[in-house]
């Protein structure tokens, strides 16, 4: 479990933070229209993107699983999508602090972008039910499988859809009409790096815990200790 | 720095939510290591009661193979 390599991916996401949190605060400056408020957007940005991917990237996972039949793509599969969900509810909640900074509101139903994260996390909020609705673990792994691959399939649809929307009061990051200033930029793009690192981090570890306690479970059975 | 911090710091307002949404950031990620943190300490124990009961075994079978 104490591995060299995840003590270094541990000092590094550290590390990272420290570094991005010192830029977040003492470097970006202050942004004209949204004032103090806009320093939530090195937060919940990288969060929110880092969760998306993860998603999909579970959904990756998925495919290597159905191909290979290996139970490890499963199980790496399983622990994104329940990261990202955790990320996931750190977005919202990131997410909705900022709105009632800067729009009054805590949540706003007429905004194309807060309610397809909200649908794509009610959507994910079902895998682990059925999952574990599932006994045999051969076909739960199977169904879970395809639940994350057609899940993943929809999040870059949604994202399009959303993307190509008339009206949203949601500001774009990303795109051709986004111009960061170079210290805003810098700021942004070192803290992605750390939520991705974090993501990384936690999800080896999680990784770690589960093959642990697989290995521990199928010792005792040998042993006759269960 | 002073200006530097002048530019980059608040001077009123919205700065609640700011330290709201890092806070709320923060905790959900030590709430998680806390969580991983007592599980790894289950896993710990077991680990150790299977090493004494293995040794255990050990002793019994050894004393039983001394014995014939």
């Amino acid at each position: 479990m104490r591995s060299p390599s995840l003590r270094a991916l541990s000092i590094s996401t550290v590390l990272a933070f420290c570094l991005s949190l010192s830029l977040v605060f003492f470097y970006a400056p202050i942004e004209a229209e949204e004032g103090f408020l806009q320093k939530i957007f090195y937060l919940h940005v990288p969060l929110a993107i880092v969760t998306l991917c993860g998603f999909v990237l579970g959904g990756l996972m998925a495919i290597a699983h159905l191909r290979t039949r290996d139970a490890r793509w499963d199980l790496r599969s399983y622990v994104v999508i329940h990261m990202s969900l955790i990320f996931g509810v750190g977005v919202l909640i990131t997410g909705s602090i900022w709105a009632r900074g800067s729009w009054g509101h805590w949540w706003v139903w007429s905004e194309p972008t807060l309610v397809s994260f909200l649908i794509i996390m009610l959507l994910y909020a079902t895998y682990q039910p059925l999952r574990f609705a599932i006994e045999d673990p051969e076909r739960q792994a199977r169904y879970a499988s395809v639940f994350a691959i057609t899940a993943g399939a929809f999040v870059p649809m949604n994202f399009l859809a959303v993307r190509l929307s008339a009206s949203y009061l949601h500001p774009r990051v990303l795109g051709s009409s986004s111009n960061l200033p170079a210290p805003m930029a810098l700021t942004f793009l070192v803290s992605l790096v750390a939520m991705s690192l974090l993501f990384a981090t936690l999800c080896s570890y999680e990784l770690a815990a589960k093959r642990t306690r697989i290995l521990l479970k199928a010792r005792s059975r040998i042993l006759g200790y269960q | 720095m002073t200006t530097l911090l002048a530019t980059t710091l608040p001077e009123h307002s919205n700065d609640g939510y700011v330290a709201a949404a890092y806070i709320v950031f923060f905790a959900i990620v030590l709430i998680y290591v806390a969580i991983m943190a007592v599980r790894l300490g289950r896993v710990e124990r077991k680990v150790r009661e299977l090493s004494t009961q293995e040794r255990e075994k050990e002793h019994t079978l050894k004393g039983a193979g001394e014995r014939v």
